[in-house]
């Protein structure tokens, strides 16, 4: 069976010249590949920025949590100081300690603004607690403490990390979607480009075929040509989007995801990949559209 | 060589060829002959596989050509020079490319050194840089010719070769044709120019067939 890549060879440059110049096929190819290629380096960007946002979102919740203790006045620092000694003995737990009251003026700062009166508020204390490696019992956790100090509430961040966690995984596959959307339309454009290309040969293609020639030696010229203008207007593409990421504001101490939205270390080469898939892609659709109207000739 | 048994050929308005039973032996010499629209091109063209026939059998080189697959027929037609009147060129490339076209999509570019030999014996030596539109009729039909027997065909099929040509050049190129007969090539030639068929009957020993109320008969004397 006939390797169907040694279309690509330079060999076949006798094929592609028998196939007069394709005018404003070429420009379209050269065009929708380097678009689409520009697209994709983006929605790479996305998805691998997605990624690190789940993942850091995950690192900064994982392994902490919260007890919140909302008492009388009088008995607050009774119930602090029982929840501390429960937690020193509770298996699992590397850390704890109490917030003081500048650290809690500190959280609500940027809602209340620095002069609230912390003292004068009855807010609750917050005890923030470090898992150790080994984890602790959470529901044995929450039991001794409603013996222990009733007022006291384990909050281990399961209920901002499932939808946090969730809406990067869907972040993700959306930048993931988005690349197989781009993918297909590319081959649709090209498949468009190509048949345009066989429409407008068709006298050409007759000739040929009248001389002796095989369906494969046709359908090479057309595959080599489109493939190598998709390889280069895809490589374009990706050099110009790489730019454009590269130029993009460095993410700050703040993490904003816009501001993240980037490649990292070796996530600079994934991007390379697309010129080598545009090509693949300009392959099969080629090859498909110049056998199904080769089919139709005698 | 090419046979015909009991062939029918029918467009979408009606059958245009019937009971069409004829056989190209080789080395033979063949006109082809019957008013226009009669039917002389759907024959050549079932005698190289562009059409299959609507009933009846089509064998060229003892293959039915229901049979063969595409690659089939491409490989069939390596061994058939087909001339059109209007010679089908690709007005891209230089003549000298167009000559060489079946060496080249046979992957054979290597035999081309020939074609100089080829492009002289059709006194075309001077013009191999030049593109098919800038040929006058006569240049085309011999260009045409050159590029049917450059794989050296067992057969060689022509369609009204010499409908544009003036009797002179129409004289050169049947001599061209009568020679490669010489040469041990099967001929056929569709034409309705009987004065040309006369003049060729009196080089070679050619038979003619008409094609009459659809069906394909051997001429008489009356041509």
């Amino acid at each position: 069976m006939q390797n169907p890549f040694a279309m690509l060879m330079p060999s076949d440059r006798h094929s592609d010249r028998v196939v007069p110049p394709s005018g404003f096929t070429a420009q379209l190819t050269l065009f929708s590949a380097a678009a689409m290629a520009f697209l994709a380096v983006f929605a790479l960007a996305l998805s691998l920025a997605s990624g690190r946002l789940a993942d850091r979102w995950q690192d900064a919740l994982d392994g902490t949590a919260t007890i919140r203790i909302s008492a009388p006045p009088e008995q607050m620092e009774t119930q602090v100081a029982a929840v501390l000694a429960l937690l020193s003995t509770t298996p699992g737990i590397a850390s704890s300690r109490a917030l003081s009251a500048e650290e809690q003026r500190a959280l609500l700062e940027p809602w209340f603004g620095p002069d609230l009166p912390v003292d004068a508020l009855p807010l609750p204390r917050l005890i923030e607690v470090t898992e150790g490696p080994e984890g602790y019992d959470g529901e044995g956790l929450r039991q001794r403490l409603t013996a222990e100090a009733p007022g006291a509430v384990l909050d281990d961040h399961t209920r901002w990390r499932r939808p946090l966690a969730l809406a990067a995984d869907r972040l993700r596959l959306l930048g993931l979607l988005s690349l197989v959307l781009i993918a297909g339309t590319m081959g649709a454009m090209i498949t468009l480009a190509a048949n345009a290309a066989l429409s407008a040969n068709l006298q050409v293609i007759r000739v040929l075929r009248l001389v002796g020639a095989k369906d494969s030696y046709i359908a090479r010229a057309f595959v080599r040509r489109f493939t190598l203008r998709a390889l280069s207007g895809a490589a374009i593409g990706t050099v110009v989007a790489m730019l454009g990421v590269a130029l993009l504001p460095r993410a700050d101490e703040a993490g904003g995801f816009l501001t993240g939205l980037g490649f990292q270390g070796v996530g600079w080469l994934l991007p390379l990949i697309l010129p080598p898939l545009a090509a693949i892609v300009a392959f099969a659709a080629t090859r498909f559209a110049a056998f199904r109207t080769l089919r139709g000739l005698t | 060589m090419i046979a015909f048994d009991n062939v029918a050929y029918n467009y979408g308005g009606g059958e245009l060829l019937s009971e069409v039973s004829l056989r190209l032996a080789p080395g033979s010499f063949h006109f082809l002959t019957g008013p226009s629209g009669a039917g002389k091109t759907t024959l050549l063209k079932l005698a190289y596989a562009e059409l299959k026939p609507t009933s009846g059998r089509v064998t060229i080189f003892d293959r039915e050509v229901r049979s063969l697959s595409r690659d089939d027929i491409a490989m069939t037609r390596r061994r058939i020079g087909v001339v059109h009147q209007d010679c089908q060129f690709l007005d891209h490339l230089p003549l000298a490319a167009n000559v060489s076209l079946p060496l080249t999509v046979a992957g054979r570019t290597g035999e081309a050194r020939d074609l100089t030999d080829l492009l002289g014996w059709v006194g075309l030596g001077a013009l191999g840089d030049a593109l098919p539109p800038q040929l006058s009729g006569g240049e085309r039909q011999r260009a045409a010719l050159a590029r049917a027997i450059i794989m050296g065909p067992d057969v060689l099929l022509a369609d009204e070769p010499t409908g544009n040509l003036d009797w002179e050049l129409s004289l050169r190129l049947l001599s061209l044709l009568v020679e490669l007969n010489r040469m041990g090539k099967t001929i056929l030639i569709a034409t309705h120019d009987l004065n040309l068929i006369r003049q060729a009957k009196a080089q070679v020993a050619a038979r003619v067939l008409r094609i009459k109320n659809r069906r394909v008969q051997l001429a008489g004397a009356d041509l």
